[in-house]
């Protein structure tokens, strides 16, 4: 989004602030219900040591996790692309547990490597994996007949048809994984933290300080929560336009 | 996801893989449990042991860290078959509280969703201001919202399926509302322009144009919703547990260690969803191939 288009959206939000600011304080609405956004914004600014260190200790077992997912599941496809038979046998498995609340291994997670972020991190992985091996695989088989008979003429063997054509030609399916799954991540790693932390993390704030009704804080620490979300995307959507930069939705542009 | 028919060719592929799944989880459950029983033995003041005996033991152990299918399989055959359907150990009982919250949401989440998309794409200025929005909150963690709707409804009084519900609804909301705003966006200018040419009204545009041609978006986003608001009713039910449901099953498996309970939990829940969404995806088909699109 670029220049005037950022205004409406801007404006819309910055509305909706004004409008919920107006009406705690119009009705009265107790801050149990609903902290005004300056009463959250004050929060924010006076517990950052604390929102900090929660987002240091989420924020491993996300990027722990997301690395080791993505990278397995797209290890995996590339090993199960050789043979069509695993092929065809893995892939509805992987669109089927892609549609499943794989949130719930949280707990058996926890029970198999402890409280700390590397149980986060397990819950990541298998909520990850999933979605790269599906796109990763569909995204290696899309390289289409012409391309791949040029690179036989070439007289390209595996790899160099694997990393010439194949891969660069299953970037876009590949980023659009990683794009799903930076969500899929925060998600995994907060839910994680539901069933149990050491005393810190998003998760764990989030679900204490609702049990002591300080609602404030808990809207403090989904702000973190949305903020870094969100970023992390960019991030990722930012690093997708470097590299498939040739690719036709950019070129459009 | 493209669509693929259920043939020979694909069943033969699909049953080795699941049967080689099926080896290396008795072989990990054997591996993983193997050192907890031995400890077992120990304690027990047994040396005598075979190997066969330490495999037959780990793979039946009452607190096992990873449980044999088979363990798993009894205990869904015990809960689900042999217990009573009203008791609360019942998995069908829990599975059907959860069924009820997911249903009411996705179906709350699902009108609201395409009502909103349509005023979106009807009134210009929001299309601009308000869709950025909901585009960005797909990036968002929106269920670390879960555990402050239980505690705020609950101020209100509002207690027993309705937060459950209400943040399975708002999970399957956004994805449906996202993806049927694209779907009434999908006709193409020379379509657009035609109605126009007709002099149709924009309710006749929306009725006669966009709606059908959105059908194909809608289901796609159906079948995401479906399954967002069960992860929101068990995610809803680890939060507010003390009125069952599989989430609530999951927690309390994992407070006393009954993995093989947990695994119970998960697979009904996993079963809920394959279903849901298989159900939603075969209404789509048969919807999209009387409408005439291309299977």
């Amino acid at each position: 989004m670029k220049g005037r288009e950022a205004v409406p959206p801007l404006a819309f939000g910055l509305a909706v602030l004004l409008i919920w600011e107006a009406a705690t304080r119009a009705f009265q609405i107790p801050a149990v219900i609903l902290p005004a956004p300056s009463a959250i914004a004050m929060r924010l600014a006076a517990s950052l040591p604390t929102l900090g260190a929660d987002f240091v200790q989420t924020i491993r077992g996300v990027l722990a996790g997301y690395l080791i997912g993505n990278a397995a599941g797209l290890l995996v496809a590339i090993l199960i692309d050789r043979s069509p038979f695993l092929r065809r046998g893995l892939l509805p498995l992987g669109n089927l547990v892609s549609a499943l609340p794989i949130i719930g291994v949280a707990p058996i997670m926890v029970m198999w490597f402890g409280f700390d972020w590397p149980s986060k991190a397990a819950v990541v992985v298998v909520m990850t994996f999933f979605p790269m091996l599906v796109n990763a695989s569909v995204g290696l088989a899309s390289a289409g007949a012409i391309e791949r008979d040029l690179m036989k003429t070439y007289g390209a063997g595996y790899r160099q048809t694997l990393f010439k054509l194949r891969l660069p030609n299953a970037l876009p399916f590949v980023f659009n994984a990683l794009k799903i799954n930076t969500t899929l991540a925060m998600i995994g790693a907060i839910v994680a933290e539901f069933f149990g932390t050491p005393t810190v993390g998003m998760g764990f704030r989030i679900s204490t300080e609702v049990g002591h009704l300080a609602i404030d804080m808990v809207w403090a620490t989904i702000v973190v929560a949305a903020v870094s979300g969100s970023l992390f995307y960019a991030l990722v959507a930012g690093l997708e336009r470097r590299a498939t930069f040739w690719h036709a939705s950019y070129r459009a542009k | 996801m493209p669509v693929i028919p259920m043939t020979r060719d694909r069943i033969l592929p699909l049953l080795t893989v699941l049967a080689a799944l099926f080896i290396v989880w008795y072989v990990a459950a054997a591996l993983m449990n193997s050192t907890l029983q031995r400890d077992m033995f120990a304690n027990a003041g047994d040396k005598t042991y075979t190997t066969v005996e330490l495999i037959t033991s780990s793979l039946n152990m009452e607190r096992p860290k990873l449980p044999a299918p088979h363990q798993i399989a009894a205990e869904l055959y015990k809960l689900i078959v042999v217990t009573d359907p009203t008791s609360k150990r019942s998995l069908v009982y829990h599975a059907g509280i959860t069924l009820e919250e997911t249903l009411i949401g996705f179906v709350a989440g699902a009108v609201l969703g395409v009502l909103l998309a349509i005023f979106v794409v009807a009134v210009p200025w929001l299309e601009r201001s308000l869709m950025p929005w909901i585009v960005a909150s797909q990036t968002v963690p929106i269920i670390a919202l879960a555990p402050m709707i239980v505690v705020i409804l609950n101020q209100f009084d509002i207690g027993g399926l309705a937060p459950k519900a209400v943040i399975a609804a708002y999970l399957s909301f956004f994805p449906i509302t996202v993806g049927m705003a694209k779907g009434l966006r999908a006709p193409e200018p020379l379509q657009l322009d035609l109605m126009r040419t007709y002099n149709a009204t924009s309710g006749q545009v929306l009725r006669k144009l966009r709606a059908p041609a959105s059908l194909p978006f809608l289901f796609a986003s159906l079948k995401v919703g479906a399954a967002a608001a069960l992860v929101g009713a068990v995610v809803a039910e680890v939060t507010k547990s003390e009125d069952g449901g599989l989430g609530a099953r999951l927690l309390a498996g994992s407070y006393y260690g009954q993995t093989v309970q947990i695994w119970a939990a998960l697979f009904t829940a996993a079963a809920l969803s394959g279903a849901l969404v298989a159900l939603v995806d075969f209404v789509g088909r048969s919807v999209l191939k009387r409408r005439g699109f291309a299977a």
